[in-house]
């Protein structure tokens, strides 16, 4: 049996199911595609080969005894910042080179118990704080469609892992667009889920109000199978929606004739490229000859105030959550001062990268006496005008349509000493993030050979939605399952 | 919004890191840039406008104030730097 790992997660489920081959087989098969592009890509910190082969016999037994789920014996990718018992999680970061979590998360534990089979750790941005997949300790991962091209951040290696065959589906992470716009420069799918939809516990933090845990996969049926198996209620996580979850699976394959889709002008500015303007208007059209009524009309005026609000609340939060990396209790530790305050001070200046010593600095200022009003207090109240106007919006409309990112993938080192353009990457998944609201980035064609993204932004707890006209759209237009051109080196 | 060497060092003193002078430096430009970009939001009318702590309408969760296990200490501390008779060990803080 070739080239199995070439399979999206349910064609895969089939076959195991049909017994043609066993998730030994697929794992092995992965594993193999894994030793031959991951020189290339880096798309994980840490490999588990042998776990992998370990949870592949078990889930032959599981389905040997006709107790499959899903996602039993399915290869997945794990974003390094997501607990796993026993299993070294760095979050990109020389701070926790060496830490080995003695619990596991409440996602890694629904997939465990649904008997996927864990490949490694997906590289990232040092804990989650960036665009491009560059801010890791690991060494940056490379976009498996151009290996001198970022793949996106900060779930860079979540994507390219996805989009190289190095798994069939993973997890990443998501606090102001770090799974959908590397999904969108992979060419994949990737959904944000709303704010309290997937426990948060084990999952190494960032922004507290705004950090959430969400699938990536090549068609969006993989996507919606995987939030079926890490959404829900946790009573470890009080954020998490106390309503069940519906089968997502459940809006597949339903027509969109008659939703109203409205398309925000402030996401069409200047700074986009025009391939991707492009294949955003083709994207609106194969929606409208869905039967989808399509408005542009709509106008969202505080949606340009998004990156400020983001990058004061996300860099104050962080730097509250990251005051716990102190030498102490867990990480890299620098013991060479005499007293234990400079201990920590050259613990942090040697175990923290660049961006984010920034961020945190940042939030620091930000939350400090004197400027706490003009910056901290200003962003949350602009916040709530942002929040008003999606849910105005979400009066009309069943869903907003935009693009991911203005951009295709750009060039390693490009933005990597210039923040602020780095931050721009962000414009257009800002705005949801900072209203809790899920979103979802599906393929939508090509700018010059490279995968460009469409953005489906949905009301509250309404994945459901978003999630039917992301399918409608992928079986129309085809763009599906697009694996990266990328030679065995 | 123009950071000054002082404002860099006394942020990174509440932060706890250590910066060498280059650094200082850095940071100094960096941030300034990145504050600028903020400006703007001082322009928005934000009148009788309620802050945004978290997204949802959610309101604290209760549960019962009971016993639950918690992680077994060998297993915590096997991760600890410096460990001694089931405690984290650190320098003395006071000189």
């Amino acid at each position: 049996m070739s080239e199995l790992w070439r399979l999206t997660a349910h064609e895969a489920h089939e076959g195991l199911r049909r017994r043609e081959f066993t998730s030994v087989e697929l794992t092995e098969s992965v594993l193999e595609r894994v030793a031959q592009v991951e020189p290339t890509v880096n798309a994980y910190i840490t490999l588990t080969a042998e776990l992998a082969l370990e949870q592949a016999k078990e889930a032959d037994a599981k389905l040997a005894a006709g107790a499959a789920t899903p996602l039993t014996g399915i290869p997945v990718g794990v974003k390094d910042l997501i607990v796993t018992k026993g299993v070294r999680t760095t979050a990109g970061s020389k701070m926790l080179e060496n830490f080995i979590p003695p619990y596991d998360s409440h996602v890694y534990e629904n997939l465990r118990r649904a008997g996927a089979v864990m490949i490694g750790k997906c590289n990232m941005d040092e804990f989650a704080m960036g665009s491009s997949t560059e801010h890791s300790a690991y060494g940056p991962t490379r976009n498996p469609w151009n290996p001198a091209l970022v793949p996106g951040g900060s779930s860079g290696g979540s994507a390219a892992a996805v989009a190289a065959g190095e798994c069939l589906v993973s997890l990443g992470s998501d606090t102001g667009g770090s799974i959908r716009q590397p999904a969108a420069l992979c060419g994949q799918v990737g959904l944000d889920p709303t704010y309290g939809r997937v426990s948060r516990y084990g999952i190494i933090a960032f922004g507290s109000s705004l950090d959430q845990v969400g699938p990536i996969g090549r068609d969006v049926e993989d996507v919606a199978t995987m939030l079926n198996c890490i959404g829900g209620h946790d009573p470890r996580d009080s954020t998490t929606n106390p309503e069940p979850m519906p089968d997502l699976r459940h809006y597949l394959g339903r027509d969109i004739r008659g939703m109203r889709i409205g398309v925000p002008k402030e996401y069409f500015i200047s700074g986009m490229e025009p391939g991707v303007a492009a294949r955003i208007e083709e994207a609106l059209g194969v929606l409208a000859s869905l039967g989808a009524v399509i408005d542009r009309d709509v106008s969202l005026p505080s949606t340009e105030h998004a990156l400020a609000v983001y990058y004061i609340i996300a860099p104050s939060e962080a730097s509250a959550n990251l005051a716990r990396y102190d030498g102490v209790k867990y990480g890299f530790s620098d013991r060479s001062a005499p007293s234990m305050w400079e201990n920590m001070e050259q613990t942090r200046a040697k175990g923290f990268g660049n961006e984010v010593k920034r961020r945190i600095m940042l939030g620091t200022y930000a939350l400090s006496a004197g400027y706490y009003d003009a910056y901290y207090l200003k962003a949350q109240k602009v916040r709530t005008l942002i929040s008003r106007e999606f849910a105005e919006a979400f009066a009309r409309y069943d869903v907003l349509v935009t693009p991911t990112s203005p951009t295709v993938a750009f060039p390693i080192g490009a933005k990597v000493d210039d923040p602020f353009a780095m931050y721009l990457n962000d414009i257009y998944t800002l705005p949801a993030s900072v209203a809790g609201l899920p979103a979802i980035s599906v393929p939508c064609g090509f700018s010059d050979g490279l995968p460009v993204g469409m953005q489906i932004i949905g009301n509250f707890f309404d994945e459901g939605r978003i999630l039917q006209v992301a399918h409608a759209y992928e079986q129309a237009s085809g763009f599906k399952n697009q694996l990266a051109p990328l030679a065995a080196g | 919004m123009a950071l000054t060497r002082d404002d860099v060092l006394h942020i990174a003193r509440l932060a706890r890191i250590a910066l060498d002078e280059a650094e200082v430096e850095r940071f100094r430009a960096q941030l300034s840039g990145i504050l600028d970009h903020f400006q703007a939001l001082a322009a928005v009318d934000t009148e009788g406008i309620e802050p945004t702590a978290h997204p949802l309408p959610l309101a604290n969760v209760m549960r019962e104030d009971a016993v639950q296990p918690s992680l077994p200490r060998d297993e915590v501390l096997a991760n600890a730097p410096l460990a001694e008779d089931g405690y984290f060990r650190v320098r003395a803080v006071l000189e």
